[in-house]
């Protein structure tokens, strides 16, 4: 029996580019891991509907700014509402200070700027995963 | 009633999203929900939807969906990508055309990766087809990307299986070449909308004459555009008709039983693999016989028969 680690990649909001995004899924796949890539535009509702049917053990956040924070925080109360505690949910991007310890409390367990490395991703999506 | 069980035949998302994990990943908890939710599943139609990379599959998959809504259904869909070799890893990426199906709760979507050799594949995707059928979807659509032989055996699992080309007569050949002429019922040229469309059409024709003889249904040609919503309520009625087709002449039953027999193949043959080449009791003889293989003190077909002579005692 092999558990195969699934993460979903989303990115909330409605501005344009997914590169990094699109480069972390990458990243995740050459690690192993079985990466759910849903595009752009996607609101609260359609990232937590996805993460439920792909059963995914990760939801990474593309953070491209903090503009959509409240976004974020929609994603992670919905989260929290449906009582997915097992899933990992991290967020990656530029993000200032005070919205990291915001989004930290509302439950995302790591965020990553934009110097961290891939090791440092894969390593801690290991480590914090459900068992 | 084992609960999870139960909560698929509810129709409870997180329950079908679990099951399906479990059969994935090999869970021996998996097993046992199947054995509860076989007497309820039989009842969805499913579709396979396989051709090129990049033909618009999972584009004319979402717009069959959303024409399948419209008619009352309600749908379940698999969509499978290829997982690498190397890594071990896929980037599942068919949801990307589907964006505008996720808060339907009419409709399921699961993405699969392809996983290793030792399978896992055709019996996870077996099961998730039982899984949504017996959770209670009219319909299920299997995508696969159609190159190789993985491919071909999961259509074994559809009532009727779409093939998708596009425009551009080096794909057909390429594909007719793979044999997956063999296992169309209906063809799509997709991308109607490009230029070559009707030459592909003609040349799809004209090799289908070749295979065509009295008395066989001829495989119908239609064409799509699937990104401009076209075509696509007259592949659904399509799809009816070979439905009907089936039906009336027997063959559904046959294509359900070599759908089943395909799973059971597929069942045994994952749990022999595994005996064998995962469980400890085999492992040192293993260890020992390639030693000796290679040592030319012995060759591989009586290893082979050796473990199975043990196995079968
Ligand atoms: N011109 C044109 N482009 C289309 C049509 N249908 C889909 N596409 C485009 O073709 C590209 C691939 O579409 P997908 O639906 O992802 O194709 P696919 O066969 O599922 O791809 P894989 O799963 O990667 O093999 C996308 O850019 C679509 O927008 C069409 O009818 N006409
Ligand atoms: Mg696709």
């Amino acid at each position: 029996m092999v558990k195969k680690i699934r993460v979903l990649i989303a990115k909330p909001g409605l501005d344009g580019h997914d590169r990094g995004a699109k480069v972390v899924a990458r990243a995740l796949r050459d690690a192993g891991m079985e990466v759910i890539y849903t595009g752009l535009h996607q609101t609260a509702d359609m990232v937590v509907q996805t993460a439920i049917q792909e059963d995914v053990d990760v939801v990474g956040l593309s953070l491209l700014s903090g503009a959509h924070m409240t976004l974020f925080i929609d994603v992670l109360e919905l989260i929290k509402d449906r009582k997915m505690d097992d899933v990992l949910v991290i967020g990656g991007g530029i993000v200032p200070e005070g919205d990291v310890l915001k989004l930290k409390e509302a439950g995302m367990k790591g965020v990553f700027g934009p110097g961290t490395s891939i090791e440092e991703m894969v390593d801690f999506i290991k480590e914090n995963v459900r068992k | 009633m084992s609960e999870l069980a139960e909560r698929v035949l509810s129709g409870d998302p997180r329950a079908i999203a679990r099951l399906i994990s479990y059969s994935e990943d090999g869970d021996p908890r998996g097993a046992e929900e199947m054995k509860v939710i076989h007497p309820k599943a039989g009842n969805a139609y499913v579709i396979g939807v396989t051709g090129v990379m990049g033909a618009g599959k999972s584009t004319l998959v979402c717009e069959m969906a959303r024409e399948l809504r419209r008619r009352g259904k309600t749908v379940g869909i698999v969509a499978v990508d290829p997982t690498s070799p190397f890594s071990g890893g896929a980037l599942l990426g068919d949801r990307i055309r589907m964006n505008e199906l996720v808060s339907d709760e009419g409709i399921f979507i699961r993405s699969m990766g392809t996983r290793g050799m030792l399978g896992g594949l055709a019996s996870a995707v077996f099961d998730a087809v039982e899984i949504l059928d017996a959770s209670g979807k009219d319909v299920v659509i299997v995508e696969t990307v159609g190159v190789g032989q993985a491919e071909v055996d999961i259509i074994k699992i559809a009532d009727t299986t779409m093939v998708v080309l596009v425009p551009g007569l080096g794909d057909s050949i390429q594909t007719i070449k793979a044999g997956i002429m063999e296992i169309a019922d209906i063809f799509v040229v997709n991308k109607a909308d490009r230029p070559g469309i009707e030459r592909t059409v003609a040349e799809l024709e004209s090799l289908i004459d070749l295979s065509h003889g009295p008395g066989i249904r001829r495989v119908p040609v239609l064409q799509t555009t699937a990104k401009d919503s076209k075509g696509v309520t007259e592949l659904l009625d399509e799809v009816n008709a070979h439905e009907a087709y089936i039906r009336s002449s027997g063959r559904f039953d046959e294509r359900r039983k070599a759908r089943y027999q395909a799973e059971l193949v597929e069942i045994i043959r994952k749990r022999l693999m595994t005996l064998i080449f995962d469980e400890d009791k085999f492992k040192g003889r293993i260890e020992s016989l390639l030693e000796r293989i290679q040592q030319k003190e012995m060759d591989p077909y009586s290893a082979a028969e050796e473990i199975l002579a043990k196995l079968l005692k």
